[in-house]
């Protein structure tokens, strides 16, 4: 039996959530078609977390409307709950009890009966590595394992619907390659999966389709080859041996690409967008062309990279303005009480 | 309840490689097993309790150490002065003391919760699809447990001490049944301040603040008579008043209706007016 379902998992309209003075949420619209990995990517305090609590009936909108595969987050909140799963950023299992009583917990508030909450928990506690570590108490776990114990602990009972909010935020490199791989097996199995990040890298990697999330509204919203064609695939990081030759090189730069040089505050630094839509070259290519050249005009290049473009840049694109985190749940929390 | 250090202890286990046929056998999607009754989830949820317990066990401290402190320090200190002997004030004083450990143990449900809030742990909690009331049931059901263990405690140091309740085992059993139903109804009060206010502090502050005068502005520590008219006025509406009248009675085998009566009202009235609140609160952020 499959449970793919077509149409969409959320569809969120104006959505509004003010604490105190602070807005939270200034109108977002949101479709996330079911099946996929949604992104929700924006710096901290965007509002990613007050867009994942209202939609997870955590927290009532001031405005807007928002449904969970038909049902209204407020009035049918139940329906919605039995549907949905939510990892949030911070723990979402109990740190005194292990690993099997969190499991064997929250499987019996869902419905089974003991042996069969024993059960699920010992396959899912396997199936994530975490069979030796099931008897010890969580707030011994590392970092990664936290992580895939609160996953494990959301997909109890498959769920419909699963919010992750910043699922690998903090996690080295290998625990977060884990978390992937766990996202990509959960969505194959039909799970829709509204994911929270900071990283376009991340965003990138698992969803089928992005909202670049900032003030508490969607900026930007599309796959991500679309938005990185907007914003420029790529950003070439240069730094110089000389720094009186930066002028020269920006011109070089300017010349080479046809988009604005950056000029970082470390003299000798200099930042350019690669990959942009319109031209007729990828991103590689410019950046080969930009070495050539500035060979060619005698520049001399002690340092050279090719990346992604960073969030920032990307906010810096669309916004003018760059990411400033604050910390939202602290304003959360704050104004809440 | 209280909380331990959190040390996180990194070993260096067999890396772990999510496979996706291991993933596939816990993700098949099972028929949903039916929805747990509003009673199993709660006790689901008191069974978190007893686990927690069972792990922090210093947690116990306050429902042991604490009422023997306290039974000890107030009799030897008045009981010569008030009664003749400490022996002869215990046999007034015992339900009394019972009453006020076991009532200043209830703010323990507010900071707990709080606690457990700050934490995160109940956003996963809020987000199933269970009888809302069962998480805030469930604590206090372990928490009924506590006051329980406290009680006899209590009841164990007294007899010890040579306090003889007339009303013999029946009586006592009563008066502690009194007591954890009072309690339990008083709880709800803590568990809206546990959810309103900003931390573990101002929890333990606001507790404080209501408690001391509503345990020793009543009855517990001497007979109202010998107060001014506006205190005794005071001692007499208080619930803590009427519970000790209650409890005495029923531990001296002379059982007070009207204390015992007024005693329930008192209790139904906090879980109505502090459980629906609590619930408001709870449903709303």
């Amino acid at each position: 039996m499959s449970r793919r379902t077509t149409g969409l998992a959320i569809e969120a309209e104006g959505l509004t959530r003010s604490f105190g003075d602070t807005r939270a949420l200034a109108g977002i619209d949101l479709q996330v078609p079911a099946g996929t990995v949604y992104g929700l990517l924006g710096p901290n305090g965007a509002g990613k977390t007050t867009a994942v609590r209202v939609l997870a009936t955590l927290l009532r909108p001031d405005g807007g409307s928002a449904r969970v595969f038909g049902h209204d987050v407020v009035t049918e909140a139940d329906k919605v709950r039995s549907r949905v799963s939510l990892t949030g950023q911070y723990a979402s299992v109990d740190e005194d009890l292990t690993g099997t009583e969190n499991l064997v917990l929250l499987a019996r508030l869902l419905g089974l009966r003991k042996p069969a909450a024993r059960e699920r928990a010992a396959a899912l506690l396997a199936a994530f590595g975490l069979t030796e570590a099931s008897d010890r108490q969580v707030k011994k776990y590392s970092g990664g394992m936290r992580r895939r114990i609160d996953i494990a602990a959301s997909i109890l009972n498959t769920p419909d619907l699963l919010f992750l909010d910043e699922p690998t935020t903090g996690l080295d490199p290998r625990s977060r390659n884990q978390v992937w791989e766990i996202v990509r097996a959960v969505v194959s199995h039909g799970t829709t999966v509204l994911l929270t990040t900071q990283y376009l890298d991340e965003a990138d990697q698992l969803a089928g389709r992005i909202a670049v999330v900032d003030h508490g509204r969607v900026i930007a919203e599309g796959t991500p080859g679309e938005l990185k064609s907007s914003i420029g695939s790529g950003t070439v990081h240069l730094r110089l041996r000389d720094p009186a030759q930066r002028p020269e090189a920006e011109r070089v730069l300017r010349e080479a690409l046809d988009v604005p040089v950056q000029l970082a505050a470390d003299p000798v630094a200099l930042t350019a967008r690669v990959g942009d839509a319109g031209t007729d070259l990828d991103a590689s290519a410019q950046a080969a062309r930009v070495l050539s050249d500035l060979a060619r005009a005698g520049i001399v290049v002690d340092n050279f990279s090719l990346g992604q473009p960073s969030l920032d840049e990307v906010f810096l694109a669309l916004t003018d303005h760059p990411a400033v985190p604050t910390d939202e749940r602290d304003d959360e929390l704050e104004a809440a009480r | 309840m209280s909380d331990t250090t959190t040390t996180t202890t990194e070993r260096a286990p067999t890396v772990y490689v999510p496979s996706a046929e291991a993933l596939a056998t816990v993700l098949a999607p099972g028929s949903r097993p039916p929805r747990p009754s509003a009673l199993s989830a709660s006790l689901t949820f008191g069974w978190r309790a007893m686990l927690k317990i069972k792990h922090v066990p210093e947690q116990l401290f306050d429902v042991t150490a604490f009422p023997i402190i306290m039974v000890l320090m107030f009799t030897y200190l008045f009981g010569g002065a008030l009664a003749g002997s400490p022996r002869e004030y215990l046999q007034f004083f015992l339900p009394g003391i019972m009453v006020t450990s076991v009532v200043m143990i209830t703010m323990y449900t507010g900071i707990g919760l709080n606690t457990d809030i700050e934490k995160g742990i109940f956003d996963r909690f809020r987000t199933l699809p269970v009888w809302r009331p069962a998480a805030l049931v469930g604590m206090i059901f372990g928490d009924v447990l506590r006051y329980i263990l406290a009680a006899v405690v209590i009841l164990g140091l007294g007899l010890v001490l040579g306090f003889r309740p007339e009303g013999g085992v029946a009586g006592a059993v009563v008066g502690i049944g009194l007591l954890v139903v009072f309690s339990f109804a008083f709880s709800w009060v803590w568990t809206f301040f546990g959810l309103i206010l900003r931390s573990e502090k101002s929890v333990m502050g606001v507790s404080m603040m209501v408690l001391f005068p509503l345990t020793f502005l009543s009855n517990v520590f001497v007979e109202p008579s010998t107060m001014p008219g506006w205190l005794q006025a005071f001692v007499k509406v208080n619930p803590v008043t009427q519970l000790v009248a209650a409890i005495r009675g029923a531990m001296s085998g002379e059982s007070d209706p009207s204390a015992t009566m007024w005693l329930l009202l008192w209790s139904a009235g906090f879980v109505l007016v502090f459980g629906t609140l609590t619930m408001y609160r709870y449903n709303r952020r």
